[in-house]
């Protein structure tokens, strides 16, 4: 009842009460009739779709770096591939439009890509690193070339991973609006930003609304394609842990390893680029933007310091991922029990709960945010002006993402441990405590630093909400490049790095954390 | 039910438990403390704290600020929630979007008694619904530096910029998507009127000129004068812009075009429904007031609706107020305002 009760009153209800004044004042079907919808509504999936394909082909080999070889440095590479998805959406355009001066398709595509990388990698690496690795030898032996032994043995095994992550990065390219906004220009619109634009500049809620429903169909269809997939991963395949799987590379292995690493340097060039940004000046090299990180920014750009904006991140991104936890890691419990449940009611309903939890990935922050507005009063303490607003949006975004890294584990737990456990009079509660709480603990660590990770950099809904006098660094980035003057442009690119120095400390106090703890885990999307 | 009741208590446990962390030190004032009025604004929003602090020893009232957005979110922000208000009072609607305001019904008459110092020459409402608090010219600048070093003179006006001495030099922002880009275009529409800024906008087009969807964009990263150190010279900015691009010998690097300037004027009201009226407009006298007034210009590069209100030092020079600007009427931005969006996109990107 919980994530149920959570995911009505701070997303349906918002969500429903926002389109439902659209359709209130008219004009949403001739809003859906209109051919520039369905120009718009286009684009937007060939775009994300193209973007997908590109994530995922960057993503395979940086998964099979991280799954299958041994080599010094892969527990950075583990790290570094994170960098890019925390990153403020405006400040990767203006570093793409440094590249490109004249925008376009090409560098929105890739932009969105380089965003999700991570999402391909890390998802496809857990499961591959717990593959056993005997098939594709046996495969091998029995004279098949390295490539086909991958096509017929290993590739199959990871579609359901691939199909997955790829549903979620096409969620998130096609909802992606900085992005779009800043590499697109007004040529290259998107139905995100053309919901935006006609729910904040225009006020136009019947087409704002005619667009979010047919975002949402498109949204749908893709979180359909992801379940088919992921349901056909229902024979679990035997997991072995990666110490055992993992090998320095040998032979026509090395040719995906450059190609993880070739990745990982792409990836890694807007970022050294934003780096000497950070530290160049008009008249040469210099500090000033990191020491600037102290005070508010030139002529007092914001009302609290950078470091005051670090930490304010660091809190609320902590907030939000223990609501998010509680939350996501309830509803996985649920429908893994609805799953075992027999009958086509329980099932047909956890398919629906299943993806419905998805669905905040897909709606747009500007639609959720102006919602609330027209909802929250109604709630004690008018939580419309409240400062718990941020961790809760922040919250609605993470908790698709772990749902979709706990699930999977929690399936995998052996019933006959619970049963066995059930008969000998352990209470629902401590079989939990007993059994699945020890069997997913690494799990669980590594779905919350995800979140924990995501949440340090969200930027759509936090922008929205987040109080002047608590801004977090995404937010304290964006105010600092709105602003003239060179030193607060200079702060802005300091502030970037300060995120991703966070992050990249983030993200290995929880890996290390989490690899001290069992190792039968796989995180999935 | 019960059910229903547990999930509320669980929700209100989770939701205490998340407050003590992002919240600790802000919550749990008692009675004692000052009453809290909040202040709807936009995200330029900018005001030091010492200058609040004081506003508050004086009168009793603690502002709280709640930023929404940029003056068209924070006015449909104010327009979707005027049933029930989420402030007391509001300040940034703009001269862009008051009329939508004031045709819905969000502000509630009120004349202050510091509006007769100046604000009033800026008034759009015969109720007194809105006060003037300040103005922003936006207006095209130029880097001067570049001018001097290819020994070409700087433009002046409007009709210069389509000039083909000043081809491929020009970056402005779409007025569908930025707020400094649509007053660029309201400033073409009241020079060259509702029939012919089209044909304007075209030589534009001819003459090289690049659009981009923000801001951020075409004054960091294509504006030459600025520390992005751009390819073009000229740039849809505002006429206090060049105040924060002084060179190492203490002038300005650029130069606002006060022949090309626009003005935008930045209202504050009391929000009709609100639950402290009385408060509410204390909070608009103190943004009429001399101590807020002085404050406006260094922290939100917009000068003073009041007058003889002194700018900040270097001002004068970098960025004096424009003489004669553009203007239009609230009615008539209201009235024209989305078809001339279309107009331009299908004239500029069609």
């Amino acid at each position: 009842m919980l994530p149920l009760g959570f995911l009505v009153v701070f997303f349906a209800w918002p969500v429903a009460a926002i389109i439902g004044r659209g359709f209130g004042s008219g004009g949403v079907g001739t809003a859906i009739g209109d051919p520039l919808t369905w120009k718009l509504a286009g684009f937007t999936v060939a775009s994300a779709g193209v973007s997908t394909i590109v994530a995922v082909l960057a993503g395979l080999p940086v998964a099979f770096l991280l799954a299958r070889v041994r080599l010094p440095g892969v527990s950075l590479v583990r790290t570094l591939v994170l960098v890019p998805f925390v990153l403020p959406t405006v400040v990767v355009g203006l570093a793409f439009r440094a590249l490109w001066p004249d925008g376009g398709l090409l560098p929105l595509v890739l932009a969105n890509a380089f965003f999700n990388v991570a999402v391909v990698a890390r998802t496809v690496s857990g499961l591959w690193s717990h593959l056993d690795p005997r098939t594709v030898d046996a495969a091998r032996a029995l004279g098949a070339s390295p490539w086909r032994a991958f096509r017929s043995v290993t590739l199959p095994a990871l579609g359901p991973a691939i199909a997955s992550s790829a549903a979620v990065v096409f969620l998130f390219c096609a909802t992606s609006f900085g992005v779009v906004l800043i590499l697109g220009g007004s040529k290259f619109r998107t139905l995100e930003t053309e919901i935006y634009l006609r729910t904040v500049d225009l006020l136009d809620l019947s087409g704002a609304a005619a667009l979010s429903l047919v975002q949402f169909a498109a949204v749908v269809a893709a979180l359909v394609v992801g379940a088919l997939a992921r349901r056909r991963r229902e024979n679990a395949v035997r997991l072995r842990s990666r110490s055992e799987t993992a090998r320095r590379p040998r032979g026509g292995e090395w040719w995906a390893v450059s190609a993880g690493l070739a990745v990982i340097a792409l990836l890694m060039t807007p970022i050294v680029a934003l780096l000497l940004e950070s530290v160049s000046t008009s008249d040469g090299w210099s500090l000033a933007g990191y020491e600037a990180l102290a005070g508010q920014g030139s002529r007092g750009a914001l009302q609290v310091s950078g470091w005051d904006a670090a930490s304010m991140s660091l809190r609320t991104a902590f907030d939000a991922t223990l609501l998010a936890m509680i939350v996501g890691v309830l509803a996985s419990v649920v429908l893994v029990a609805l799953r075992r449940t027999p009958g086509r009611l329980a099932r047909g309903m956890g398919e629906t709960m299943d993806a419905a939890l998805m669905l905040p990935l897909g709606v747009s922050a500007v639609t959720v945010g102006f919602g609330y507005l027209v909802t929250l009063d109604a709630l004690p303490g008018d939580l419309r002006t409240s400062p718990l607003l941020v961790p809760l949006a922040q919250a609605l975004v993470i908790i698709p993402l772990i749902v979709r890294m706990v699930l999977p584990v929690l399936r995998s737990v052996d019933v006959r441990l619970r049963q066995a456990a059930s008969t000998l009079g352990a209470s629902p509660g401590r079989v939990w405590r007993e059994i699945d709480l020890p069997l997913t603990a690494r799990s669980l660590v590594a779905a919350a630093g995800f979140g924990y990770v995501v949440a340090l950099g969200e930027f759509g809904a936090t922008s929205f909400l987040a109080r002047p006098d608590a801004p977090t660094l995404p937010v304290a980035v964006a105010t600092l490049i709105s602003r003239p003057g060179e030193l607060n442009n200079q702060m802005a690119y300091a502030a970037c790095a300060l995120l991703m120095i966070v992050t990249v400390v983030a993200v290995v106090l929880i890996d290390r954390f989490g690899a001290v703890r069992g190792q039968n885990s796989v995180g999935e999307f | 039910m019960k059910r229903a009741l547990r999930t509320l208590v669980a929700a209100g446990t989770v939701a205490a438990l998340a407050a003590g962390c992002s919240l600790s030190g802000t919550t749990g004032n008692d009675a004692q403390a000052p009453a809290t009025v909040t202040l709807v604004t936009h995200d330029s929003w900018l005001a030091p704290q010492e200058v609040l602090d004081a506003f508050e020893r004086q009168s009793g009232i603690k502002i709280s600020v709640l930023k929404q957005g940029d003056a068209g979110a924070l006015t449909n922000k104010l327009v979707l929630t005027k049933a029930n208000p989420i402030g007391d009072v509001a300040y940034g609607v703009d001269s862009t979007f008051a009329s939508r305001a004031l045709t819905e019904g969000v502000f509630e008459q009120y004349t202050s008694p510091e509006a007769d110092r100046g604000p009033q020459r800026y008034s759009v409402d015969p109720e007194h619904r809105l006060s003037a608090v300040d103005l922003g010219d936006v207006c095209v600048n130029v880097d001067t530096r570049y001018f001097a070093e290819k020994g070409i003179p700087e433009p002046k006006s409007f009709a210069d910029l389509a000039d083909a001495k000043y081809k491929d030099l020009m970056v402005a922002e779409s007025p569908a998507t930025s707020s400094p880009g649509l007053a660029f275009l309201l400033g073409t529409v009241a020079q060259f009127g509702e029939q012919g800024w089209q044909a304007y906008w075209s030589q534009l087009k001819a003459n090289g000129l690049k659009t981009v969807s923000g801001w951020e964009e075409a004054y960091t990263k294509e504006f030459s004068g600025s520390s992005g150190k751009g390819p073009r010279p000229i740039v849809v900015s505002y006429a206090s812009s060049p105040a924060a691009e002084l060179g190492d010998d203490g002038k300005p690097r650029t130069k606002a075009l006060l022949d090309t300037c626009y003005r935008q004027v930045e209202y504050a009201g009391v929000l009709a429904g609100g639950k402290q009226v009385e408060k509410a407009r204390k909070v608009v006298d103190f943004l009429l007031s001399q101590q807020f007034q002085v404050t406006v210009a260094a922290n939100m590069y917009v000068y003073p609706a009041r007058q003889g209100v002194e700018l900040p030092q270097g001002w004068a020079q970098a960025a004096p107020l424009p003489q004669q600007p553009k203007t239009l009427e609230p009615a008539k931005i209201q009235a024209g305002r989305e078809q001339w969006i279309a107009q331009w996109r299908t004239l500029l990107e069609g």
